[in-house]
């Protein structure tokens, strides 16, 4: 533990607080802390960004120099395959090309078809389950919430198998459908956050005759928007991130998301020492969408995490 | 020590409610609690009735989506688990045999041997690590700032993690290697020496989601009052006192959450292990979820593949509700 304070300070006559709050030992051993923290969070990521920024065949004349080595845009070239062949091979890539245009338009197709889907479909019930009375609503859920029960890689094996029944493999639909009408979770927090808010509105929309129908789209949904924005932004990052589902869904270019192209970028070269910087550059291009995410709604993700996490 | 209160201290357990008044929504709005379930009182029954029909349209697709992608697949999951499939094949029924080659199956418990090794080591220094940045950053440095920075490794994919980690523990470039062979003369085989293999994987499995359990433990440090602390030092009680006495026990509730749910995503690692080591060398990294997929996509041995998918459920389920249990067991020291 970092945080001790200095031994017999009740002893001591009362100084002002402030000095012994900004200067004693603990403060100073928890500040260190942190600052180790915060270098191990942060140090991959500039080592991310150096090698990307390196020529692949000098990496190994000077591995542990902390600015590029060789300064060149090759690897981005290279990732994004604007680089002919014999520049790539020149540089020590693998002469192995990644469309990453087409990986990205694919993550992207999946990440926000996907959470737009679940978003839409996990309010609608949220709804339901929420600001309708109907017989049953509550067994209803309590069995739909079961599935938070079951670990995620039970079902994968037998999804996997329907999909291939109905011969969706390697289809966008056969990627989004599974993730896209049910997870607990988005239902869940979602209900949660329905069940707080008032009904004053509600009823005098009912005094004026309006129907479920219309107090959901024009009382509801926009009173939600807080946290609807909330469990996009994590189905977002999620799908964007997902790796396992993929890999068993998809064998193509044409629908795999870029996480698994990286695992393919990676293994293209398995004898000749891997193109490290290339896989870098495609590394850092692939999460970029999610960095960027992060910098525009920063404070809410943060805050977000709290939230789901006080169940 | 006692803390002494006026009134009472707030519950453990926060209610959901009251923590997403906290954290998630726009401070000021005023919020009237319902408990779920219970009818307002100006609807009638016959408003009830008008409501089953716009109820059961915006729960289908949901409800569809469980039916189909959830609840068959896990039935179907168990019943595939007393079958021989291998894809092609309809399935056929064998009765216990898959669970009886499993019993005698050398690589199936080495596997589960490893992955509980991985989920200790994930849990022990994850737990510990994120409670200390929660602490420190509620304590001496609130910076919203530090928060998000702290985050950032969520933001990624495991492979991009596990790849940015398998580069700088790379055996002869990798820059963690160059700085050990400066400071002691040798460079460690982290992903290529079976000693290694798992507590390098674990790391970078705690270096992923530190911050988000950080940040999951913070808010529940916000909802402490700190009257409580004002309390703490009038008694007299250190830093690492009122850590100790207050700050844990008030958190347990929090710090169990936590725990469960590392243990729940370390028993299920997969992909960090795809893209490093694929459960080498000579099986010393073949985790649970990698044996499986192997069985599965390599050998197309599906029924065996599900029953392994049962057991490792079986055991999540057991071990959550065993830890679940404990921690109820313990929390009468919180009043």
């Amino acid at each position: 533990m970092a945080v001790t304070l200095a031994p017999g300070r009740t002893a001591l006559p009362r100084r002002p607080r402030q000095d012994t709050r900004r200067f004693s030992p603990g403060r100073i051993a928890a500040w260190i802390y942190l600052g180790v923290i915060v270098l191990a969070t942060l140090f991959p990521f500039y080592w991310i960004l150096r090698t990307a920024l390196s020529n692949n065949y000098k990496l190994a004349t000077d591995p542990s120099s902390p600015l590029p080595v060789g300064f060149t845009w090759g690897a981005f070239e290279r990732a994004l395959g604007i680089a002919s062949t014999a520049e790539a091979q020149a540089q020590g890539g693998s002469g192995a090309s990644l469309d990453i245009a087409l990986y990205l338009r694919n993550s992207l197709i999946y990440a926000s078809v996907q959470t737009a889907l679940i978003v839409l479909f996990s309010a609608c019930a949220a709804y339901a389950f929420s600001r309708l009375h109907w017989r049953g609503r509550d067994l209803v859920f309590n069995v739909l919430i079961s599935a938070l029960m079951v670990p995620g890689v039970f079902t994968l094996l037998p999804n996997f198998v329907l999909v291939k029944d109905l011969g969706l493999t390697n289809t966008f639909a056969g990627l989004i459908l599974p993730g896209g009408l049910f997870q607990a979770f988005t239902l869940f927090f979602l209900r949660q956050f329905m069940l707080g808010l008032s009904s004053e509105v509600e009823e005098a929309a009912i005094i004026d005759g309006a129907g479920p129908l219309r107090i959901f789209l024009r009382i509801i949904l926009p009173m939600s928007s807080a946290p609807l924005a909330t469990v996009s932004l994590l189905m977002f990052v999620n799908a964007w991130n997902d790796y396992f589902w993929p890999l068993l869904i998809t064998n193509g270019q044409n629908v795999q998301p870029l996480t698994l192209a990286l695992g393919v970028f990676k293994q293209s070269s398995p004898q000749a020492a891997p193109d490290w910087a290339g896989l870098m550059a495609a590394a850092l291009i692939a999460a970029l969408p999610m960095l960027l995410l992060f910098i525009a709604f920063g404070k809410r993700v943060v805050n977000s995490i709290g939230f789901s996490g006080l169940k | 020590m006692v803390v002494t209160s006026q009134g009472n201290p707030t519950t453990p357990v926060p209610p959901p409610s009251a923590a997403v008044a906290t954290t998630a929504t726009r401070p000021g709005r005023p919020r009237t609690v319902r408990k779920p379930g219970r009818h307002t009182p100006t609807r009638s029954a016959a408003a009830r009735r008008r409501d089953l029909p716009a109820a059961l349209l915006l729960i289908f697709p949901a409800v569809a989506g469980f039916a189909v992608f959830f609840a068959y697949p896990t039935l179907r999951g168990i019943y595939l688990s007393f079958t021989d499939f291998h894809v092609l094949t309809p399935p056929h029924w064998v009765g216990l045999a898959n669970f009886r080659e499993m019993s005698g199956d050398d690589v199936f418990w080495h596997s589960l041997l490893v992955t509980v090794y991985f989920v200790v080591l994930s849990v022990c220094f994850g737990t510990l690590i994120s409670l200390v940045t929660a602490v420190v950053l509620h304590r001496v440095a609130r910076s919203s700032v530090l928060r998000g920075v702290i985050l950032l490794p969520f933001l990624i994919s495991n492979v991009i993690a596990a790849l940015v980690w398998q580069w700088m523990l790379d055996p002869q470039l990798g820059v963690v290697n160059i700085v050990l062979r400066h400071l002691t003369g040798h460079s460690i085989l982290f992903f290529g020496s079976g000693g290694w293999a798992i507590p390098s994987l674990a790391a970078i499995s705690v270096w992923k989601w530190m911050g988000y359990y950080a940040l999951l433990i913070f808010a529940g440090l916000q909802t402490i009052p700190p009257t409580i602390y004002e309390a703490g030092r009038v008694d007299g009680a250190s830093e690492v006192q009122m850590f100790r006495r207050l700050t844990v026990p008030l958190l347990r509730p929090i710090l169990v959450m936590v725990v469960v749910l590392t243990v729940i995503n370390s028993f299920q690692v997969f992909d960090i292990v795809q893209v490093t080591t694929r459960g080498g060398p000579a099986n010393a990294s073949n985790v649970l979820q990698m044996y499986i997929f192997d069985k599965a996509f390599r050998q197309f041995d599906f029924g065996y593949a599900a029953t392994l998918s049962l057991a490792l459920f079986a055991l999540l389920i057991t071990v959550t509700f065993t830890q679940l249990r404990l921690a109820r067991a313990g929390e009468s020291d919180l009043n």
